[in-house]
């Protein structure tokens, strides 16, 4: 992993926030403003702390100082920062699939890429030049832990050679290269 | 010095064209079905020419060019797989004779790099192999003076043709099969591509790297090396690679005791994706970081640079 200052990462924070209307919206506000990018919020309403807070866990990618600004942002706007910094998912994996994609059914490649590795799907791209029956290829982006893109990579391995597609992989697993 | 070439190849044909540029004298020459022996030093030109016009470089059997006084035996012979003989057969006779070897064929030092060094250990004569990996680049010699032991890892691009064709592909758009056939026409690649394109070529070279990082604490083959070729690269694989900042490339790597060639995503702009047919070798070092070799990684007189360089260090 590149520890350049521009590159930017994923980081999952998580927030308490009290149960009122606009709450939400306040906490997503110093994301945005900040340049980060939103990946996605887990919300989750049924779930109350024993504060009586709601949890609420958002992914975003920004770079690591734009992310410290983010952190120091949503605590000056007074939301409870309950986890910063700990990146769940740290680390980006591009890959590129080789082979009937369309024919072994991509959504479930992807679902099971999903289900099966430790990541998360954050991209894809599709080419199929000669159509839907001939060989096609696609660029995925996988988010998943500092510790875990050897695990995810053999997974994905594991998916691809069951649906007999091929795997261009990184040259460092999660590396710069 | 004097030499023995064994093998006329376009390697073997440039050591000999060159060697007296290096103050080194050839007192053999051997191709496969022939040998020119002259033991004050063969008229090269004469040879080379023979070589030309009737296809063998003397009258002698090729077997006299083994049994001539030379210093050192060049071996230059086509590689091959398994035994790795007839080069085995070569190396194993200069160094019974006391006499030193110089390798431009990878199949003795990949195949059966232990039973080389054994012989080199009962013999007053060296064993030497810089021209088996990347050609003009001195990525052996290098390993050598850093010492193998501080170095964990290394990768490269160590087939020219398959980068050629790789980065070709990229530039152009173009499909496999049309950048082959450009590349054959170029004298890029051979009528036979196989070997290149399949990654077995790289995967040698790599193999050999591996049996030098290790000394001797494990013996590496082409068996245990994990290959992949380009074959099967469509352009829009470069192309989604492109839109990203990265390409493909066939990179080997030497790493954890693993050898792995194979057709690999890198940033578009890293030193492992040269253009055209160019060669590099980055070695991590314990000490330096990162360090790269790069150059022409084929060719007669590239190759034959890297052969001279070994008999100088024999001197």
């Amino acid at each position: 992993m590149s520890d350049r200052a521009d590159t930017v990462r994923a980081y999952t924070v998580r927030l308490e926030l009290v149960d009122e209307p606009g709450e939400l919206l306040r906490a997503l506000e110093p994301i945005a403003n900040n340049g980060g990018n939103l990946l996605s919020i887990f919300h989750e309403r049924g779930n109350v702390t024993p504060r009586g807070h709601i949890p609420v866990e958002v992914d975003l990618e920004a770079t690591p100082e734009r992310f410290e600004d983010i952190v120091t942002a949503l605590q000056d706007a007074g939301v409870n920062v309950i986890q910063a910094g700990q990146e769940r998912y740290s680390a980006e994996l591009t890959v590129v699939l080789i082979g009937h994609l369309v024919n072994t059914d991509l959504s479930d490649t992807l679902s099971r890429l999903r289900d099966e590795t430790e990541g998360r799907v954050t991209d894809l791209s599709l080419s199929a030049p000669k159509g839907a029956d001939d060989v096609s290829s696609a660029r995925v982006r996988l988010a998943t832990e500092q510790g875990s893109v050897e695990s995810t990579l053999s997974a994905v391995r594991a998916v691809a050679d069951e649906k007999d597609l091929r795997v261009i992989e990184p040259l460092a697993a999660g590396g710069e290269a | 010095m004097d030499l023995a070439i064994v093998g006329s190849g376009v390697v073997g044909r440039s050591v000999a064209d060159l060697a007296s540029d290096y103050g080194h004298r050839v007192t053999a020459m051997a191709d496969s079905s022939s040998a020119a022996v002259d033991p004050d030093g063969l008229d090269v030109a004469a040879v080379l020419d023979r070589k030309e016009t009737e296809g063998a470089v003397g009258t002698a059997d090729p077997e006299a060019a083994l049994e001539a006084d030379y210093d050192v035996l060049v071996e230059a012979t086509p590689t091959t797989l398994g035994d790795a003989q007839p080069g085995f057969g070569h190396v194993k006779a200069a160094l019974e004779r006391d006499r030193h070897v110089v390798l431009a064929n990878k199949g003795p030092v990949a195949e059966r790099y232990a039973d080389v060094m054994a012989l080199a250990a009962e013999s007053d004569g060296e064993v030497r192999f810089e021209a088996t990996v990347g050609g003009a680049i001195p990525v052996l010699s290098t390993i050598e003076d850093y010492g193998p032991g501080k170095i964990s890892a290394a990768r490269g691009i160590l087939n020219g043709t398959a980068n050629f064709i790789l980065s070709r592909m990229a530039a152009e758009g173009l499909s496999y099969e049309h950048v082959l056939a450009e590349a054959q026409d170029l004298g890029v690649a051979e009528a036979d591509p196989s070997f290149d394109v399949e990654g077995t070529d790289a995967a040698l070279k790599c193999v050999i790297v591996a049996n030098v990082l290790a000394q001797g604490a494990r013996e590496y083959t082409l068996e245990d090396a994990i290959v992949a070729g380009i074959e099967e690269i469509p352009p829009s694989a470069l192309e989604l690679a492109q839109e990203d900042g990265r390409t493909i490339r066939l990179i080997g790597e030497v790493s954890g005791g693993e050898v792995r060639v194979g057709p690999r995503l890198v940033p578009r702009d890293s030193d492992l994706a040269p253009d055209g047919t160019r060669n590099i070798v980055q070695l991590e070092t314990e000490n330096a970081g990162r360090l790269n070799v790069s150059g022409r990684g084929a060719g007669g007189p590239e190759t034959a640079t890297a052969v001279l360089a070994d008999v100088g260090r024999l001197e």
